[in-house]
């Protein structure tokens, strides 16, 4: 018997309860027997009316004290339960709430339907996680935040990536086993935005490592002669090829715009010797310089020498004998007008010259001693 | 309704709590960058796997959900020094790319991403070690066209798989000489290269230089020889004269300081000596 009020008081505590509800009348039946004795009242009424005279049904007690109860932390909450009684405060009250609400749950939708996407933008709109749409520029609208949300991605920015720098040297193997230090940049821009947010893990990462990937394969393929010299666009083509290529094969939705090489050198310890290399080429540029200078002045002066001979040889074939004697007296008056003469006369006999005297102790440049009865010279003799 | 809210704001606020708890919890929203491992009381029961990101159900408060990265993911690699056959040295820093593509094995062989990345690292270094030493250096700088990375990544794989990880890729990003001798040794090499290339550019220059100094002299005795071979004795008597004059006069006109002793038998005497006479 000791369950059966615990059991009964439980039944009088829900029928209680339902009280402020509005009693319907007939719920069950320690409630109905109640309700039933009392006239309908409307929904709203009163709860602290109610208890005094409910106070017969079983375990009363108990169900007053919860009435009362919660009774109390209405009035706590600031009498809002209060609906039959409540007169226009509270009614204000939960105006001002609903309208609070109201404008709360606009700005929301205000913030979150509607999309303004930059013209260098795309909207990636996913739907409760789910790839949906991407927005082109210009107002996007969506569903509310939770349903749809947007992620704004940068498409037409080119961003660049400096790799290596003059600062610190990046030193690299070349394909005939040398060592270069090179600095380079990629510029890069998102080409399919969706892929660029949901299939790499960390694109920027991405990006530098298989540039230098890229790199150094390029390298490995090339002479350092090549790399510093004459190759470097085929070296930058080949990298922008081979990063596209990989990039797409991870399907990052990346484009390469391209690899510009900053530099190009041999490494610091090797200067030297590559700077000894170009002295060597300047110096024989200016061995071969001054040969070719030798060689056109030789010409000339051949050429010169030539002319005026055929010249003379033209007038001496007209008349060989004349011309032979003026040209021949003609020199001899040039040769010696201004020299010193001595002549000799009588064959075997050695004069003694006092050669210094007429020229101030100078020693004689050259002394012509015809011999006695010497040879004509030839020009004149013929 | 709103009455019998308002009544009982601690109740009701409670429930729609629950209601809201319960609705959360079994819902799974996926987004793209992720795949899930759903788990009853620990016991894996279902895979949301590559293809299924957006909502998914699940049972609330008995399910959880274990969340998988479904994206690229790296390995990168310490740097492993590499011996080749020739018995030099390189230092090779490479990375690999994999996915995840089955999150189950991976949740029980592993339990996290990281700890798959982790397992991996070691083995990538011994395959590429592995693979690498067994070929000369001049190889190395090129493994690409070797197929070497193909194998490295096949061998990769092959430990992947047992973690439910497919390995998309696998590159060297850099090769290079260790710090010290090797590095010193290269660049005496590359310096001794470039002083024999100094030299035989400078000795290359001096040859070309004499060979045209040459052309130049065999072109100019051409053109004297054409133009004097004409009449030698005339050539003989003229460049004679020319020789006095520059020999005893000069080119300026001035004369030297030049004693000349003369015969009366002088050709140039003769009429000074024969007094007109024929």
């Amino acid at each position: 018997m000791s369950i059966i009020p615990g059991w009964a008081r439980g039944r009088g505590l829900f029928a209680e309860s339902k009280g402020p509800w509005g009693p319907s009348g007939g719920n069950g039946p320690p409630a109905g027997s109640n309700g039933g004795s009392e006239p309908p009242r409307p929904g709203p009424a009163s709860p602290w009316g109610t208890p005094r005279p409910r106070k017969s049904g079983p375990g009363g007690a108990n169900v007053t004290s919860l009435d009362e109860f919660l009774a109390k932390s209405r009035a706590r909450f600031g009498g809002g339960g209060g609906g039959g009684t409540g007169l226009g405060g509270p009614a204000l009250n939960r105006n001002l709430l609903v309208w609070g609400a109201l404008a709360l749950l606009a700005l929301w939708l205000l913030f979150t339907t509607i999309h303004r996407i930059a013209p260098e933008e795309r909207g990636v709109v996913t739907q409760l996680g789910k790839y949906s749409r991407t927005l082109g520029p210009g107002i996007g609208l969506t569903l509310p935040a939770p349903f749809e949300r947007v992620q704004k991605i940068d498409v037409e920015n080119i961003r660049n990536v400096d790799l290596g720098s003059a600062a610190e040297e990046t030193l690299m193997l070349t394909g005939d086993q040398n060592i270069i230090d090179i600095a380079y940049s990629v510029r890069w821009n998102v080409r399919d935005p969706e892929n660029f947010l949901f299939e790499v893990q960390n694109p920027e990462e991405t990006i530098q490592q298989v540039a230098e990937s890229a790199m150094r394969a390029a390298l490995s393929g090339v002479t350092l002669d090549q790399a510093i010299g004459e190759g470097r666009g085929d070296i930058e083509a080949r990298v922008t090829e081979t990063m596209q290529r990989v990039l797409d094969f991870y399907q990052s939705g990346v484009r390469i715009q391209g690899v510009a090489i900053k530099q190009a050198d041999p490494p610091a310890a090797v200067n030297d010797a590559f700077k000894a290399v170009s002295a060597a080429q300047q110096a024989a540029q200016s061995d071969i310089n001054q040969a070719r200078a030798y060689a056109l002045q030789l010409a000339q002066l051949s050429q010169g020498e030539a002319t005026a001979f055929d010249k003379v040889y033209e007038q001496y074939r007209l008349a060989p004998e004349v011309t032979r004697r003026r040209m021949y007296y003609e020199t001899m008056e040039r040769v010696l007008q201004n020299v010193d003469k001595t002549i000799v006369e009588a064959p075997g006999v050695t004069p003694y010259l006092p050669l210094t005297q007429n020229r101030g102790g100078q020693p004689p440049a050259a002394v012509v001693q015809e011999a006695p009865g010497g040879a004509q010279p030839q020009g004149g003799g013929r | 309704m709103i009455d019998t809210i308002m009544r009982r704001p601690i109740l009701s606020a409670v429930l729609v709590l629950l209601v809201l708890f319960t609705i959360l919890s079994s819902v799974a929203i996926i987004p793209e960058t992720r795949q899930a491992l759903i788990v009853r009381f620990g016991q894996p029961e279902r895979i949301l796997g590559r293809t299924e990101a957006g909502i998914n159900w699940r049972l609330p408060f008995v399910e959880n959900t274990i969340w998988v990265d479904k994206r690229l993911r790296e390995i990168d690699m310490e740097r492993q020094q590499v011996l080749s056959t020739d018995q030099l040295r390189l230092e090779v820093d490479a990375f690999a790319r994999y996915r995840i593509v089955d999150p189950l094995r991976m949740y029980i062989r592993a339990r996290s991403e990281e700890r798959v990345g982790e397992a991996l690292r070691p083995i990538l270094g011994s395959q590429l070690r592995n693979e690498l030493g067994r070929r000369p250096f001049a190889d190395l700088l090129s493994p690409e066209r070797q197929g070497v990375m193909e194998n490295i990544r096949r061998g990769l794989e092959r430990t992947a798989r047992q973690y439910g990880v497919e390995i998309v890729d696998v590159r060297i990003k850099s090769a290079d000489l260790p710090d010290g001798t090797p590095l010193e040794s290269a660049y005496q090499r590359m310096r001794t290269a470039r002083e024999q290339e100094a030299r035989s550019i400078r000795a290359e220059g001096s040859k070309q230089a004499q060979i045209i100094r040459a052309e130049a002299d065999a072109q100019a005795a051409r053109t004297y020889a054409n133009s004097f071979g004409k009449d030698p004795a005339f050539y003989d008597f003229y460049r004679a004269m020319q020789a006095y004059q520059r020999t005893f006069v000069g080119e300026d006109g001035k004369a030297r300081p030049t004693t000349v002793v003369l015969s009366p038998q002088n050709d140039f005497l003769r009429e000074f000596t024969q007094g007109g006479a024929r």
